[in-house]
């Protein structure tokens, strides 16, 4: 039973750590190539939310939703890059800042503009609704195993793109020596288009599965970027395969802090102070954990090789 | 005919001569809540409530022009308090109401009666408030924090249910929620377990929760929160398996998100949209009919809020400087509140029933609660002896 529990938990762990994972590849790609602090990335994955939400009430398909949210999303994620952050590259990272902290404002209002400021009605596709069995006497929500499943191929995919495909060459080249890639004759400005365009796009397909498990409302996507910064923190500026690494560990840690950090309190210092310093320390986990690893490896795990 | 014109005319005349003196010094109310953000939806009740109360006085409280001024706290006690300062120096505003959130309150309230001003609360209700710091000038249209969880925890006692899970966020209103709830409820607790405030994801407390098999869960998960748990709590199929039993959860704010996944929820409260009661009846006829949705709790405690307010100023027939009249008519509560005929206990917080709430499908389809007995009669909160307020 206590066996089961905690390969239950550990799955909650990797599907949290998906989530996050899908978030921090399209940000540590904008942050490590076009060297700029995107706070807005977490509207554009609020969004792929609410555009998921609203296409799957027209078309009823989840599916279909899905891929328009995606497609959307990318166009909007252009559409910024295009209008307002081009003229931000060389400027500070301070003026990157307040400049994204403004869309910020600008699509939280427009959500709200738009669909209001009540919480969007979504549920999980009827097909996926259910609950299915993993092992005798594992019984899992379908709909999270599915996140998982998804997360983990989009990680292979970008894998795949970034180390055997001629974009993935340049982005990898970017990454390392941007003023380089340029003097070869790479359109710096289409790459840099391309790359925050597919960012968005990962984002919105982490606010599409978001969409029916949290709740779909204006100002959604700044709590989670929080997470989402410790994890590229952790993982490295720059890094996929960081990205990923640490959004797992950020996940499992969060997870099974909260699951299993009071119950073994309470067997060392008494149920009731558990009570109190449990909650308070899980919560603080990740960041501790993102302090220790900047203290002994502030580079974090897997920092993109800069030339 | 033209003795009616005659009079028009000469009302006219009189207005125009009068109106420059009074417009000068209308009756301005400052309103705080939260406007934007995840709670900003309960802003929107409260402010659309307001409205609409302001609508039912003509537009006039206390048969003056009257002026509101709505400022957003951002659900930050220090930006709260900053509009308070504002709206007292800056606008000079006879009353100060709203606020959603206890900390915010404990921060604003002390700043408005300390400047001589008076304070309407219409919605948190920290003890503090209620016992030692509770002040003349300072009134309540809600409740005291502990009484619906005092509520929900006697309706179970009298269930005879055993093995409650017990969760809620982890601050000082989900502790307080926990003790009111433990006050009355004197069954085997399985399990209390606190959580970040507000957090998105709780499949790894509900996996905990499924593990420890109880016989009934109480939660306490206002706003964005509470819809998140609704959800992950039906997905995860302990809907039909173990009853929910909650407090400020399942309301009118968090409905239209949460639809099924609430379905057989019960809740405490004070007030319904269906709460059998006339002037209830006629508020809540009147919101759909300007707004288009369901109003909540937040919306008539704010709508009182004006109407208090409005008792007040006519009881000194507009004279705003009568700050000692204005509070006697208001310890009366003289008004046609939403929740029926009430009164005020020695610390400004209001005597009243609580109900115990379902939530079910309504005639018209949606999800809606409905009251389903009266579990308190005249409930006084638990920290009135502690004031020091005699009258």
């Amino acid at each position: 039973m206590t066996g089961l529990l905690f390969v239950e938990q550990v799955l909650n762990g990797l599907q949290f750590g998906v989530m996050l994972f899908l978030l921090a590849a399209g940000l540590t790609l904008v942050f490590g190539i076009m060297n700029l602090v995107n706070l807005a990335h977490g509207s554009l994955y609020m969004v792929g939310a609410y555009l998921a939400t609203a296409a799957f009430g027209w078309t009823g398909s989840f599916l279909l939703a899905a891929l328009f949210a995606l497609a959307a999303t990318l166009a909007v994620g252009m559409l910024v890059e295009v209008l307002t952050l081009r003229t931000l590259y060389e400027r500070d990272h301070l003026d990157q800042v307040l400049a994204t902290f403004g869309l910020i404002l600008f699509f939280n209002e427009a959500v709200a503009i738009v669909w209001g400021r009540t919480a969007l009605f979504t549920t999980v596709p009827r097909a996926l609704s259910g609950q299915i069995t993993l092992l005798p006497g594992l019984r899992y929500p379908a709909y999270r195993a599915v996140i998982i499943l998804v997360g983990l191929a989009v990680a292979l995919l970008l894998y795949i793109v970034v180390n055997r495909t001629r974009l993935g060459m340049l982005i990898r080249a970017g990454a390392s020596n941007r003023t380089m890639v340029a003097a070869l004759g790479v359109n710096v400005r289409v790459l840099y288009t391309v790359v925050f365009g597919f960012g968005a796009a990962l984002a919105a397909l982490g606010g599409v599965m978001a969409g029916p498990i949290y709740t779909v409302l204006p100002g959604m996507g700044e709590e989670i970027l929080i997470q989402v910064f410790v994890v590229i923190v952790i993982g490295g500026i720059g890094s996929i395969r960081g990205a990923l690494v640490g959004a797992v560990v950020v996940g499992m840690v969060d997870t099974l802090g909260r699951a299993f950090l009071k119950p073994m309190l309470s067997t060392m210092i008494g149920p009731s102070a558990a009570n109190n310093a449990g909650p308070a320390l899980a919560s603080m986990l990740i960041y501790l954990l993102m302090a220790a690893v900047l203290f002994f490896r502030p580079q974090g795990l897997f920092p993109a090789v800069r030339g | 005919m033209r003795t009616l014109r005659g009079a028009l005319l000469l009302a006219l005349i009189a207005g125009l001569l009068a109106g420059p003196a009074r417009a000068a010094d209308p009756l301005k109310i400052g309103f705080i809540t939260s406007l934007s953000g995840p709670a900003g939806v309960i802003g929107k009740h409260m402010k659309d409530s307001v409205e609409l109360a302001l609508d039912h006085v003509g537009r006039k409280v206390g048969g003056l022009e009257t002026e509101i001024i709505y400022g957003d706290d951002q659900r930050k006690p220090d930006v709260g308090k900053q509009l308070a300062d504002e709206m007292l120096k800056k606008h000079k505003v006879n009353f100060v109401s709203g606020i959603i959130w206890s900390n915010v309150l404990l921060a604003v309230a002390p700043t408005v009666t300390g400047a001589g001003t008076i304070m309407v609360g219409t919605n948190a209700g920290p003890h503090e408030l209620a016992g030692k710091m509770c002040h003349e000038l300072f009134f309540s249209t809600s409740w005291q924090n502990d009484e619906t969880p005092e509520a929900m925890g006697k309706h179970m006692q009298d269930l005879g249910v055993s093995g409650v899970y017990v969760m809620a966020p982890n601050y000082a209103a989900g502790k307080d929620m926990v003790t009111g709830f433990k006050r009355y409820f004197k069954g085997k607790i399985v399990d209390e377990v606190y959580t970040k405030l507000g957090q998105q994801d709780y499949q790894a407390e509900i996996t905990a929760l499924r593990a420890a098999s109880p016989k009934a869960v109480f939660v306490f998960y206002p706003a964005d929160m509470g819809i998140q748990f609704l959800k992950q709590y039906a997905q995860a199929g302990l809907r039909d398996q173990i009853p929910l039993y909650s407090v400020y959860t399942v309301d009118e704010t968090t409905l239209p998100a949460v639809g099924d996944a609430a379905l057989g929820n019960f809740e405490a409260r004070y007030w319904s949209p269906d709460l059998k009661v006339e002037a209830s009846q006629k508020y809540v006829a009147d919101f759909k009919k300007k707004f288009g949705y369901t109003p909540s709790y937040y919306g008539a405690q704010s709508y009182d809020g004006i109407l208090l307010i409005d008792s007040a100023v006519r009881a000194v027939k507009g004279d705003l400087s009568d700050r000692k009249g204005m509070v006697a008519a208001m310890r009366k509560a003289d008004f046609k509140s939403t929740r029926g005929k009430f009164t005020y206990n020695v610390n400004h917080m209001p005597i009243e029933n609580f109900y115990l709430l379902k939530a079910v499908k309504g005639a018209s389809g949606e999800v809606e609660m409905q009251i389903q007995k009266t579990i308190f009669e005249n409930h006084k909160d638990a920290y009135y002896q502690e004031c020091a307020m005699k009258w």
